[in-house]
């Protein structure tokens, strides 16, 4: 049966899914907050998997905390910390407890996480955890084994709209759609004009594709992701306006922005929903979603 | 050219390696480290004052010509005595010098460096890892450029999405390799070779450790 994300990809209808961190250590109190307060809002949620590479609860513990509570997980995988064996186990696991989403990434360098020591794995990348998936799908581990008992998944992957140059990024996200994507979460967008034309591009192919946007908390924190997060470009004219924002109102500003974006991709008809990520914030994505105007 | 290429190890490591032996011998090599200013006359002669200052009894030193050769032990016969004095031997050479002699010697051996990569020389004074020696090579596919080496994360199939410029997430003095690939691919007209799916890599292209031997007539 698909899953209940994978019926909203279908159904044509505008997606909508945000991101949930499990913390450093056992105690869960946030992250069940927040799953709390957005399951019944989103379509579903991503559970980061060491996000930035720092050590944390494991993205299937918190996607298995997702359903649980009843919500709809999308597991983050990256292939830093696992291997092939390591990676289709976990996948088995997920599957017979009913997380069928998998986001396939690539994974930040150890180096930039709080283990800078740690040996990186990188044993696939993610076009070939896409393919493993389609492969533990059709009843064959990796190897070519057969599975007893069967899984089902709904894998994604990503792709960063503003990566220069643009073209490898293309070519991989072409990839990653052959190997058997079905939905693309992308890297944050802010300029839409530069978004529609990637959409232009990207409209030929078979995959669904969610719109990233990352809530602004501050002109300094915007002009910190230009410097130092790859493949995100916030424009001046929206630092300006972070900037020109009353004391203590720059997250208002951050969510009327994001809330404006993800009016406009949804008006529009830009592309098929979006992914909001509130980094730390995620408390305030219902806040974002009624300024965007979508029914809850 | 290739160079075994090699970093100094910290004053605080040498000198906890070196705990509990007075005497040491320091031998440097000619080729390698000599180009990196890493383990020639000048830095086994700093060294040398250095421990002694310290107060280590450096019984002798030498830099022999090539380290890792199999003749370095019949180069070493000359310094039988100031060997013998000394408990341990401090070796300024790459890996491979420090394992060669160790086996000639059989003597107690501290490595004075850290060997990192074996480099092309790729400008003046520069040099490259662009080959790990997997035994799976695919630069068939990719231009003649690596990404197994050259890629911080070895992928086969494309950039990740750290890359930022064409440089690389973790320092942005390096390249990213899938830049350089593309763009060679490109300049080629053969980017069809970069949309080809490369399986995952065979890891076992020759099991560690590596062993060979010439056979035939």
């Amino acid at each position: 049966m698909p899953s209940a994300f994978k019926k909203a990809l279908k159904s044509g209808k505008f997606v909508v899914t945000c991101e949930v961190a499990p913390g450093k250590g056992t105690n869960l109190e946030k992250v069940r907050h927040h799953i709390e307060l957005l399951k019944d809002k989103v379509d579903a949620m991503n559970v980061t998997d060491h996000q930035s590479s720092v050590m944390r609860f494991p993205s299937l513990g918190g996607a298995l905390l997702v359903k649980e509570m009843g919500g709809e997980p999308i597991l983050q995988m990256t292939c830093r910390d696992r291997n092939r064996l390591a990676l289709q186990a976990d996948l088995l696991f997920a599957s017979s407890r009913g997380i069928h989403n998998v986001l396939c990434l690539t994974g930040d360098s150890v180096m930039l996480g709080d283990h800078k020591e740690a040996k990186a794995v990188f044993d696939l990348d993610s076009c070939q955890l896409v393919a493993a998936i389609r492969g533990l799908e059709a009843g064959k581990d990796m190897a070519g084994n057969e599975l007893d008992g069967g899984a089902a998944f709904c894998p994604g992957a990503i792709v960063t709209p503003e990566a220069n140059p643009i073209e490898p990024q293309l070519i991989k996200f072409e990839k990653k759609i052959d190997a058997g994507a079905e939905f693309i979460q992308t890297q944050a967008v802010y300029d839409m004009d530069n978004f529609k034309r990637f959409m232009d591009y990207a409209r030929q192919f078979p995959v669904k594709i969610l719109a990233g946007v990352i809530l602004l908390t501050s002109a300094p924190m915007a002009r910190f992701m230009n410097k130092n997060v790859a493949g995100v470009t916030v424009p001046q004219n929206l630092i300006d306006e972070m900037a020109a924002a009353p004391k203590g109102g720059a997250i208002a500003k951050g969510i009327e922005i994001a809330g404006r974006m993800i009016r406009q991709i949804n008006e529009e008809k830009i592309c098929d929903g979006v992914h909001i990520m509130a980094i730390g914030k995620e408390e305030r994505v219902p806040e974002i979603m009624e300024s965007a105007g979508l029914a809850q | 050219m290739i160079r075994s290429i090699t970093r100094p190890k910290t004053d605080d490591e040498i000198e906890r390696l070196t705990e509990g032996s007075g005497r040491l011998f320091i031998i440097g090599c000619g080729t390698c480290v000599t180009l990196t200013h890493t383990g020639g006359e000048p830095e086994v002669a700093a060294m040398k004052e250095r421990l002694s200052a310290g107060g280590k009894v450096i019984t002798g030193t030498t830099v022999v010509p090539v380290a890792c050769d199999n003749l370095t032990g019949e180069m070493l016969k000359e310094f039988r005595a100031p060997l013998q004095q000394a408990e341990a031997l401090l070796i300024m050479t790459c890996a491979y010098g420090v394992q060669t002699i160790a086996r000639q010697l059989k003597k107690f051996v501290v490595p004075a460096l850290d060997t990192l990569f074996i480099g092309k020389e790729t400008g003046f004074g520069e040099f490259n890892e662009i080959c790990r020696q997997c035994g799976t090579c695919i630069i068939g596919e990719t231009g003649g450029i690596c990404p197994v080496s050259t890629c911080h994360k070895g992928l086969v199939n494309g950039p990740c999405g750290g890359t930022n410029n064409g440089k690389c997430e973790i320092d942005p003095d390096k390249d990213c390799a899938w830049t350089l690939i593309y763009n060679r691919l490109n300049e080629l007209g053969r980017l069809d070779a970069m949309r080809h799916y490369q399986k995952p890599r065979n890891h076992l292209g020759e099991p560690n450790p590596g062993k060979f031997r010439i056979t035939g007539d």
